[in-house]
């Protein structure tokens, strides 16, 4: 299971050992005229790439602090005439950024918590100790990976509804850990499987109880597996849109509303307001922190979201 | 050893499995019933109309207009990407040439990846947004301002019907492509360096060794690529919702079957005909999965 992605290793020195790097001379001009010119296509593709990926970025920061007539007659690639600020009040403020992204702070905090919580435990009860109806138990879960949410979108409205969890924090949250649990189960339980018996032996000859294996020695020694997963959970909850624009509506909802949906919002708004300044304000708002994050942990991010993927 | 296991097993499983049968498994399992009554709201009670929500799908001009963009995204988006990323990666990790034997990648490859994957970590509906604004019909959008500085006409991103849902898959391949190629180079490191260095030695040039070394021997992540493009080809409800004209529109022209279960869910309260579409959204999904994995299937080979 390897999920690092190694960057291409620097050139080794060539010692005296090393065959001459200059080998493979037959045909060495020709290979040398196509090398050049795949070379320099590739450059400009991917510097192209690199400006497409960043000019919508940085467009949207430049515009959050343009007024209205420099976002629609000036050029969209000019800086600021003046740095203004005030289009940050009114997305922070007014149209309650502030509030969305503590909400989404609060709510992949504590759903974050408990998949891992809830998703480990049962991924290594499931890895590690056979018992009938251990792999029906383990199916269930791994299933829920084959099924579309959209499936589940109206009996699942219906279930939060009658346990009275609509419009909650308790309901959203719950909601969170079901849907991430059949990918955390399934990543865990294979990585479970390859912890060494002889030390969970060791461990309960000294007399630890199976909780206290668990806790003290399992789960720091599944660090690695743990970090990527929960690193993938952290940032599809962040994201996520779609249940929490089915589950946290009707009257009152809005104060409760996580980022995403707040965001989609003032969008909606932005055009009878025609204030685009604050949706600019607002969209910089959410990237920024993710820029930050994304410098930060890059490589483990990377590793994380694409763990999923590598076997 | 044997001493408390069956509590241990309860104690830690009991918390999990009843969260997830009750959010998950109930919902997915009631979804086949609900889809069977005409129930038209959380008051009203259910009745049981046999396969007749399936009959009014069959004949549901927007359902088959939904379905049909899905074809479209399961061709154009995992295609784009995948062939894009494929470039990039191989630019980033093969294509600096041999160096001392070992395959590198061209110069800046490290800030290539890390830029490229970068759209990968913000929300579908972020991007969404930004994108409202950049394919803005008027000069205040980033690519009808830029076509304004040539003098060009002002282009219809989004309410041009022809041409709409192709922004939709430009904004969806925009975002997907950083994290293939990562996923790509993974696959890509993992071949042996000696291979190359062998090819190397036999005079391969650099289209020979893409052709004949890294894609066979890709071939296993490239199938993982497609199953989870052609997954996200039967999402695409986020991006379609923050980013169309009408959520779907212009007159049904981007609509997708996940908005289609949501607007007919939420804002028309017709519960019974919105599971039906679900039960339909998932026979297309599995299928598609399975199709794959069969057609697809090939001898790996063992390194």
């Amino acid at each position: 299971m390897t999920t690092e992605i190694a960057p291409s290793a620097p050139a080794a020195p060539a010692g005296p050992g090393t065959p001459d790097p200059r080998r493979g001379r037959l045909g060495r001009r020709g290979q040398r005229a196509e090398v050049g010119l795949l070379s320099g296509l590739g450059h400009i593709a991917l510097l192209v790439w690199a400006i497409l990926v960043v000019a919508p970025l940085i467009w949207t920061i430049l515009a959050s602090f343009k007024s209205n007539t420099e976002i629609f007659l000036g050029n969209p690639f000019a800086l600021p005439e003046v740095f203004n600020f005030s289009s940050y009040a009114r997305a922070w403020s007014e149209a309650n950024v502030g509030r969305y992204f503590l909400n989404s702070v609060l709510v992949v905090t504590l759903s974050t918590t408990g998949t891992m919580l809830f998703g480990s435990m049962a991924a290594y009860v499931l890895a590690r100790y056979p018992f009938p109806g251990n792999r029906v138990i383990y199916y269930l879960f791994v299933s829920g990976l084959a099924f579309p949410v959209f499936l589940a979108l109206v009996p699942l409205f219906l279930v939060v509804n009658n346990l009275g969890l609509l419009n909650t924090y308790t309901g959203l949250i719950l909601v969170y850990i079901a849907y991430s649990l059949p990918f955390t189960v399934f990543f865990l339980a294979a990585f479970f499987k390859t912890l060494p018996q002889s030390v969970a032996e060791a461990a309960m000859i000294d007399g630890a109880s199976h909780t206290r294996l668990f806790f003290r020695i399992m789960m720091p020694m599944a660090r690695p597996g743990l970090v990527s997963i929960a690193i993938f959970n952290i940032i599809g909850q962040w994201n996520q849109y779609l249940l929490p624009v089915a589950l946290m509506q009707g009257q009152g909802a809005d104060q409760k509303w996580v980022l995403t949906q707040g965001i989609a919002s003032i969008s909606t708004s932005a055009g009878y307001e025609a204030d685009w300044a604050a949706l600019f304000a607002a969209l910089t708002l959410s990237i920024l922190p993710m820029i930050i994050v994304y410098a930060i942990f890059q490589r483990q991010i990377q590793s994380g979201l694409t763990s999923g993927a590598v076997k | 050893m044997r001493h408390g296991r069956y509590p241990f097993i309860v104690g830690f499983l009991a918390v999990p499995v009843a969260i997830y049968v009750t959010f998950v498994i109930g919902p997915y399992a009631q979804a086949f019933y609900l889809a069977t009554t005409n129930w038209r709201g959380v008051s009203a009670n259910p009745k049981f109309i046999g396969l007749e929500n399936f009959e009014r799908l069959l004949s549901d001009d927007i359902f088959w207009k939904a379905v049909r963009h899905h074809g479209v995204l399961l061709l154009a988006m995992p295609l784009l990407t995948i062939v894009l990323a494929l470039f990039f990666a191989f630019m980033l990790n093969v294509g600096g040439g041999s160096r001392g034997g070992v395959m590198t990648g061209v110069w800046g490859s490290r800030f290539y990846r890390v830029v490229f994957f970068f759209p990968q970590v913000l929300a579908v509906v972020i991007v969404g947004v930004i994108f409202s604004r950049v394919y803005a019909p008027d000069d205040s959008g980033l690519l009808n301002g830029a076509l304004g500085l040539f003098g060009l006409d002002p282009v219809l991103f989004m309410a041009n019907p022809d041409i709409a849902l192709w922004s939709i898959i430009g904004v969806l391949v925009w975002q997907a492509v950083g994290f293939y190629v990562v996923l790509f180079s993974a696959g890509m490191a993992s071949v042996p360096k000696d291979i190359y260095e062998a090819a190397t030695i036999d005079g391969a040039g650099r289209s020979a060794m893409f052709f004949r070394i890294t894609l066979p021997l890709l071939w296993d992540t490239l199938q993982v690529a497609w199953v989870y493009l052609g997954i996200a080809a039967f999402d695409a409800f986020a991006i379609v919702q923050v980013l169309s004209v009408d959520q779907g529109g212009p007159d049904g022209a981007t609509t997708v079957l996940g908005m289609e279960i949501y607007r007919n869910a939420f804002s028309y309260s017709q519960f019974g005909y919105a599971s039906a579409m679900g039960v339909a959204l998932f026979f297309l999904t599995i299928t598609f999965a399975a199709l794959t994995l069969r057609v697809s299937r090939r001898d790996t080979i063992e390194l």
